[in-house]
């Protein structure tokens, strides 16, 4: 039986009114919060062994600990609302089924930190999930669950909604800080790392939306129960968004250390219309492919896909069945890398340019002999040499769909293959070439 | 960054800030340190006062803010949702990210294509249609979809695509109708 932390209150019907969440238990986790010390708060987040749900995999509790403990500037919270890496959609059901879940788990944070300003930024296009946060958030402020001396409690904790404007590079979090002071979301050389100088100057959390909402759970029912779920290193559960060529694609909670494919198989009910399947990417777009018999084989946790050369990242797990073109798919994860550059690093501008240009028209029938070969060149010069990974998210992808299916971009440069048109049997591409 | 060009109108006429917008202004002005901190969420109030960003809106948040006008610009510039030309009423957002690929959205674009007789970046004459191709929108789940009106339609067919086009054509609200189930 899977335990359900994230996806609890899902499917009680209103959870996301504040009558409906704090009748159901919500809020309540705050008691026990202010009757701790707020180290002592970090110490049960640290013990928990919760790590961020945004795609880094970084300990939470080790992240809040580098916070200076000296208050001589305020201190910021910034959590990451800016769901953006493909096939990622589970921050969304967050905010549109539990937002204050999250409200909670950010009072969870601005305590054991010392906070007194929180900033959500989501992504622009989520308006119905913005809506549902707007309002939650207005009743916690009327309930007094926001604003000052929350509850009586003497903590203060002011929380502001940011609407990105469509950047996806704003999901990074330096990227997202420059976005929040008002500029364009470039991300900043590191270090300093935000938790020295972020926004405004000031020490900053990032922490994802999923990340904080698991704080309540933890808080409630101690970092001993959720530490007791998943494996050694890979503590608690994710929520895994699953799409593709599956039966049921949604969000589902998973706990770690299961096989990754009986897991996807009973979650969704396989692959689509009974074909077989070809290949999984298990962490969002900037993953390693894995191939049919790697996904079989391999545990659902953060260092059995690592051992792979792919990662669990944000739990986007996209499913290709045998009819799906991989030289296809890779032109349209490239042309994302490419169209998502913010441009400040050459490696990372030329090299998306470059590997989407090429992939392009091998696809198109037009590649060359030397193509692969010079795919596989350029990636290594993309990796670890900018200022965030936008750049190894293209390069790794790149690399491993051709280690893996090199059969199929050299049948399509040889002419064995026709120029693949569609992605799948599914449409039929008009060739729209802009970027 | 998008490749795409941002052609800049102006209108001629003074921008400002209706009462309304007026007062979300000033309220943005305490929920931040920095006024230009305050840049994005002022933008976003001029776009939907005026339904784009003309040179005279931007001018106007820039000095609103005490930013130059062009830090201003390079901000509009960069993200894809800040418009500074006016769309059509109902704007299509296409996805064309991998799990809307796979699940058929190079079918909705001919059929937009077919229907409308316009292309990505384009609009149709009478101003009621523009149409572009965005990437991921984070609705792998519900693919392939598109956002239009200030929503997301979602598990898209042909058909059910082509229905709310004619309901935006005959000028009802699509909103209204059940688009979403089967």
């Amino acid at each position: 039986m899977t335990p359900k932390i994230i996806s609890e209150r899902f499917d009680v019907k209103d959870n996301h009114r504040f009558a409906t969440y704090s009748a159901n238990g919500g809020y309540t986790s705050l008691k026990k919060l202010f009757a701790m010390k707020p180290d002592d708060v970090i110490e049960e987040v640290k013990k928990s062994g919760l790590r961020g749900r945004g795609g880094a995999g970084f300990p939470t509790g080790m992240k809040w600990s580098f916070i200076p403990k000296s208050n001589d500037k305020p201190k910021y919270l910034c959590v990451n609302a800016d769901e953006g890496e493909p096939g990622t959609f589970k921050d969304r059901l967050i905010l549109e089924r539990d937002p204050h879940a999250l409200i909670e788990g950010i009072i969870i944070c601005c305590y054991a930190v010392g906070i007194k300003n929180a900033y959500i930024y989501i992504r622009g296009e989520y308006d119905f999930p913005l809506a549902r946060l707007t309002a939650a958030l207005e009743e916690a402020y009327r309930e007094g669950y926001a604003g000052k001396n929350i509850k009586g409690s003497g903590t203060d904790v002011d929380i502001v909604i940011h609407r990105g404007a469509g950047a996806y590079i704003c999901g990074d979090e330096t990227g997202l800080i420059e976005s929040l002071e008002g500029k364009k979301g470039q991300p900043r050389p590191k270090p300093p790392f935000p938790a020295i100088v972020g926004v405004f100057g000031c020490p900053t959390v990032v922490n994802n939306v999923e990340t904080i909402s698991a704080l309540p759970w933890i808080m409630n029912h101690g970092a001993d129960a959720y530490a007791a779920i998943g494996t050694d290193k890979s503590k608690g559960t994710m929520l895994f968004s699953i799409s593709g060529m599956v039966e049921r694609p949604g969000v589902y909670e998973g706990a770690f250390g299961v096989n990754l494919w009986d897991f996807i198989e009973k979650s969704t009910g396989g692959v689509k219309d009974g074909k077989r399947l070809k290949a999984v990417i298990p962490g969002g777009s900037s993953s390693a492919i894995l191939t049919a018999d790697e996904a079989r084989n391999v545990k659902l946790d953060y260092e059995s896909i690592a051992a792979t050369g792919a990662m669990v990242g944000s739990g986007a797990i996209m499913v290709l069945d045998e009819d799906t073109s991989i030289v296809k798919a890779l032109e349209v994860v490239l042309r994302f890398y490419a169209h998502e550059s913010c441009g400040q690093c050459p490696p990372c501008r030329e090299g998306t340019y470059w590997l989407y240009e090429i992939v392009h028209r091998i696809r198109a029938g037009k590649g060359r002999p030397e193509d692969v070969d010079l795919m596989l060149s350029i990636c290594p010069d993309m990796l670890g040499r900018t200022v965030c990974v936008l750049a190894d998210s293209a390069a790794i992808p790149a690399a491993s769909y051709i280690k893996k299916f090199r059969g199929e971009f050299e049948a399509m440069i040889s002419g064995a293959h026709a120029p693949e048109r569609r992605l799948h049997p599914g449409g039929v591409n008009l060739e729209s070439r802009a970027l | 960054m998008s490749q795409r060009a941002h052609a800049l109108t102006a209108t001629g006429k003074p921008f400002a800030f209706d009462a309304k917008n007026e007062a979300a202004f000033q309220k943005l002005l305490t929920q931040y340190p920095t006024p230009r901190a305050v840049v994005l969420p002022a933008l976003w109030l001029a776009q939907e006062q005026h339904g784009h960003l003309t040179v005279e809106a931007m001018e106007y948040v820039a000095k609103r803010l005490e930013q130059s006008p062009v830090s201003v610009f390079a901000v509009v510039e960069f993200y894809t949702m800040f418009k500074t030309e006016p769309v059509g009423k109902h704007d299509i957002q296409l996805c064309r990210t991998l799990t809307c690929t796979l699940r058929g959205c190079e079918d909705l674009q001919g059929t937009i294509e077919r229907k409308l007789g316009i292309g990505p970046g384009e609009k149709t004459p009478d101003g009621k249609f523009s149409f572009e191709l965005v990437e991921c929108l984070g609705s792998c789940g519900t693919a392939p979809m598109m956002r239009m009106n200030n929503r997301y339609w979602e598990n898209l067919t042909v058909e059910k695509l082509e229905r709310i086009i004619d309901a935006c054509r005959e000028g009802r609200d699509p909103s209204s109708e059940d688009f979403n189930r089967g």
